[in-house]
């Protein structure tokens, strides 16, 4: 079967929508489309991939309007008619479907990374940490982002107002804060970041974040929602507060 | 056309890392300790390299699931895993600090799998006698890259990403730095270093079903067999038994061996599970031979022996590749791999990312039905020649190389699980030896002007050119010549055929065209790119003719046996001669110790009664 796909070309100064033809073979996904693409019509035509399964997060694009992974949408579950494949719209243009993502790297640079706690006698002994399975399962969660930036790209907050990247870190940074906060070997303190720095405040619990999650991550509700949480019992529950540090329990 | 025909800016450092996979990053992260300045350039944007797709785990001997392992029987797993090709003291090295590099990882951030006392957990794997793999899910290579590029970005590392090297400088057979490109403008950067080391992995892209990324072209053997360096063991390519066969845009996708590991069985057409019938004399009396004993291993029974679907890959592959061409292949030409017998839940939770794969790409739901499967190209064993403690190249001084790209570790056929704690061993110690060099170095030496610019004008040759071939459809023939002359099984007369089909493709090479200007043109970079490929694959047929025997990811059909008398103690080595030709040597293998002698012979109760070199205290 032949299939359009009409895909962004160009700069910013300079840019179009152009269409293309290919032949739709069983199970191919957009980015063997591009592919085909490129190696038959455009050999210039610029994308990111590396995996083609959906474990490097390169290959970021608008398909259809909606915010995706290329390698992993499957042509035959989008409706029958030309597909429209642009560039992520929140980073800038480089070219075609490649966008300056390098924002989200200065972001993350400046977040306290991981501290560790000094081993107790028996973890010495041994070298490793100990902890359980049941405290990390939601560290673990945070930590299966991929750093597709979609979360990033779908934000209303940085989607609509680019200046906003200067207050507010987005998702994908909220859930970085919220993973080392929840380690239960970390040991730097984060929060006062989270309140004077990130811009958690910007958040609104639209949740369009956890909602293109290629990871299933529940960005929201897992995550930006708790760090609100010891936010507020940090600067407005004083007595919450002396409680946890007492006891050790939040 | 605009092309940027001159150096936009020149850089100055004492260590350049090439490649920031896992073995690069541990790298620039040990030399930025020593204290030397330090860079790093990657094709990709930084965390996307192909470490970010492994799935299964990393082998290190920690004990915590099995604590009748040690050093000794991880390092006895290698070189019997290795076909005896191993240079046994980078397997005793990597044996040794391997449980180090994970649990330094840890300190670092990394969050593995937890026993159920609250320690690594580990998983089985293909060769490992014991549970070996620190894991997170079938992810474990996220972890891993991610833990060490947020550790390199506070470390003081310079990244330099979407930055392709094109070309290594030397002066008297020492490394002087290295030209590169950016890849969105197409500007160029020369970078003086007194060290450098190449991490830029393999060059799977050399056949048509292959596992790998775009990077894998062998750009760093390449870089380095044309500044003089060394390459061994190029014959022996890993084809991982289980790639995805259907749909075809999926296929050679891989399928984790974490499937086999958590019980994954394989199956013909006719419902037979057939590894019983591939178990090979050398491993006869280790693996399971009823369904009942199987049972009782999955069960945890410690007196159970392993399934056979957890052979070495090599074995497995050929398993499946005989299955299929008797007939009793699936309807696209593969195998059963069936993990559906298992608790759903658990199939989930512990694959998600292979329940993921098969349910979006295949419509297929590994909890319900099995899996099709078969062989695909995976893993160079093959690489650069390095000394052993110090990963510096045994015949350019100044430049080191490890992980995917170095040679050593594997011989002929690598364990599944030891390349990321290869990644971590010896991406330190290449680390750590390259600044060293660095800081004991004076100056920078000169790089000559002239050089510089022919280097440029050979990149954007094919930018220039008024025509030419499809960069695109030039690398797709030369997959297929490999596939058809040079993949799993090799002959002869298909060999030859391939090394007088490259020598054509050579011609082809010089004569690409590509459209469009230099900025991101995906066009241009894969005509720079295939030159490396053509250069591995021409290493590869040169050193799969020369050794006339069969062994690990080495199968030649008229020399179907393996041979224990010569090739049993020799590697072959290529090195790039004086009238420019491919030079192939034979290189014997240093002896074994009395150590080894000991630790090969001894019984298992033996091994595991001795815990020397396990606990370095951080
Ligand atoms: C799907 C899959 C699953 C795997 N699972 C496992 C597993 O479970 N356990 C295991 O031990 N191993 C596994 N492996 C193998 C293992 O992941 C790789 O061998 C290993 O990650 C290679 O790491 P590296 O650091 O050598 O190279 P890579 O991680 O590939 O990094 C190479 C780097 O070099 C850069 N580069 C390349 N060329 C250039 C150039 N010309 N200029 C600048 N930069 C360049 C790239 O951009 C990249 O940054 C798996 C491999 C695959 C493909
Ligand atoms: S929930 Fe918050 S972070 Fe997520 S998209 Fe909405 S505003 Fe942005
Ligand atoms: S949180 Fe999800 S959407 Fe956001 S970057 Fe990570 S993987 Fe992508
Ligand atoms: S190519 Fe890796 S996520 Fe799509």
């Amino acid at each position: 079967m032949k299939r359009t796909l009409t895909i962004f070309r160009g700069t910013k100064e300079n840019g179009r929508y152009e269409d293309y033809e290919v032949e739709q073979q069983e199970g191919m996904v957009v980015l063997d489309a591009i592919h085909r693409i490129q190696a038959e019509q455009a050999t210039d035509l610029a994308c990111r991939w590396n995996c083609k399964a959906g474990k490097c997060g390169s290959c970021s694009a608008e398909i259809n309007g909606k915010a995706k992974l290329t390698c992993m949408t499957r042509m035959d579950t989008l409706p029958d008619g030309p597909i429209r494949v642009g560039p992520v719209k929140t980073f800038p243009l480089q070219k075609d479907l490649v966008t300056d993502v390098s924002w989200n790297y200065r972001v993350k640079k400046r977040i306290t990374p991981f501290t560790p706690k000094t081993y107790t006698p028996e973890e010495a002994k041994k070298g490793e940490f100990n902890m359980k399975q049941e405290d990390i399962d939601r560290v673990q969660e945070f930590r299966k982002c991929i750093e597709c930036f979609l979360c990033q790209n779908v934000c209303h907050v940085l989607r609509d107002f680019p200046e906003n990247k200067e207050v507010f870190d987005g998702p994908r940074y909220m859930i970085r804060l919220a993973e080392l906060e929840m380690h239960p070997k970390d040991d730097a303190d984060r929060i006062p970041y989270v309140k004077e720095t990130s811009g958690v405040g910007h958040c609104n619990i639209t949740r369009c974040c956890t909602e293109v999650c290629p990871e299933n991550i529940v960005i929201t509700d897992n995550g930006i929602i708790p760090l609100k949480e010891r936010m507020s019992d940090r600067y407005y529950d004083p007595l919450r507060m002396i409680w946890r540090k007492l006891t050790g329990k939040s | 056309m605009p092309s940027l025909p001159a150096v936009s800016k020149t850089h100055e450092f004492d260590v350049i890392v090439v490649g920031a996979g896992g073995a690069g990053l541990r790298a620039a992260i040990e030399a930025s300790r020593e204290g030397a300045r330090t860079a790093i350039i990657c094709k990709s944007l930084l965390g996307k390299a192909h470490t970010v797709m492994a799935e299964g785990g990393a082998a290190a001997a920690l004990r915590n699931t099995d604590p009748r392992d040690t050093w000794k029987v991880h390092f006895r797993d290698t070189i019997r895993g290795s076909k005896y090709l191993s240079q046994w003291p980078m397997a005793m090295l990597h044996a040794q600090e391997a449980p180090e590099r994970i649990r330094e990882l840890e300190r670092w951030g990394a969050v593995f799998d937890r026993t159920k006392d609250g320690w690594i957990n580990q998983r089985n794997f293909g060769g490992h006698q014991y549970p070996r793999l620190a894991h997170v899910g079938d992810r474990t290579g996220l972890e891993l890259i991610r833990t060490l590029q947020d550790k390199g970005v506070h470390s003081g590392i310079e990244v330099f990403m979407e930055v392709t090297v094109t070309k290594l400088f030397t002066k008297d057979g020492t490394v002087t730095g290295c030209l590169a490109y950016e890849r969105e403008t197409g500007k160029f950067h020369l970078f003086k270093a007194k060290s450098v080391v190449v991490a830029t992995g393999g060059f799977g892209k050399a056949w048509k079903y292959n596992s790998n990324s775009w990077e894998y072209t062998g750009d760093g053997h390449t870089l380095a067999y044309e500044a003089g360096a060394e390459l061994m063991d190029m014959e022996f390519f890993q084809f991982h038994p289980t790639g995805m066969v259907w749909p075809p845009s999926v296929r050679g996708t891989l399928v984790t061996e974490g499937v086999r590991g958590e019980g994954g069985i394989l199956r013909n057409s006719e419902g037979k599970r057939f590894m019983y019938d591939y178990i090979p004399e050398m491993f006869q009396g280790d693996f399971a031979e009823t369904e009942e004993e199987v049972q009782r291993w999955l069960d945890g029974d410690k007196d159970a022996r392993r399934p056979p679907e957890l052979l070495t890959r090599d074995v497995v592959a050929r398993a499946i590749r005989s299955e299929v061409k008797a007939g009793r292949g699936t309807e696209h030409g593969g195998v059963y791999l069936d993990i559906s017998w298992r608790d759903a839940e658990y199939v989930k939770k512990k694959l998600p990312s292979m329940y993921h794969q098969f349910k979006e790409l295949a419509n297929v739901d590994i909890t319900k039905v099995p899996m099709e499967v078969g062989p695909t190209a995976h893993y160079a064993m093959g690489g650069i020649r390095v000394d052993h403690e110090s990963q510096e190249s045994t015949t350019v001084r100044g430049l080191y190389a490890c992980g995917e790209c170095a040679a050593g570790l594997h011989g002929a056929n690598r364990l599944g699980g030891n390349s990321l704690t290869d990644l971590l061993v010896f991406g330190k110690r290449a680390g750590e030896h390259a600044a060293r060099r660095a800081l004991e170095t004076k100056e920078h030496p000169e790089i000559p002007a002239e050089e510089v610019q022919a280097a440029i004008d050979a990149a954007v040759a094919p930018l220039e050119r008024e025509s030419g071939e499809n960069p695109f459809k030039v690398h797709e023939e030369l997959e297929e010549l490999m596939q058809d002359n040079a993949g799993m099984i090799r002959e002869a007369e298909d060999l030859k055929k391939a090394l007088e089909g490259l020598a054509a493709f050579a011609e082809r090479v010089r004569n690409i065209k590509v459209g469009g200007n230099i900025q991101y043109n995906p066009g241009w970079h894969e005509a720079l790119d295939i030159h490396n490929l053509l250069v591995c694959a021409e290493a590869t047929a040169r050193a799969a003719l020369e050794r006339e025997e069969s062994r690990g990811g080495h199968t030649r059909a008229d020399f179907p046996q393996s041979d224990a008398e010569y090739w049993q103690h020799h590697n072959i080595v290529l090195k790039k001669g004086a009238d420019g030709r491919m030079e192939v040597r034979r290189v014997p293998l240093t002896p074994w110790s009395d150590e080894v002698n000991r630790i090969m012979e001894a019984s298992a109760e033996e091994l595991s009664g001795d815990t020397h070199a396990e606990v370095h205290p951080l």
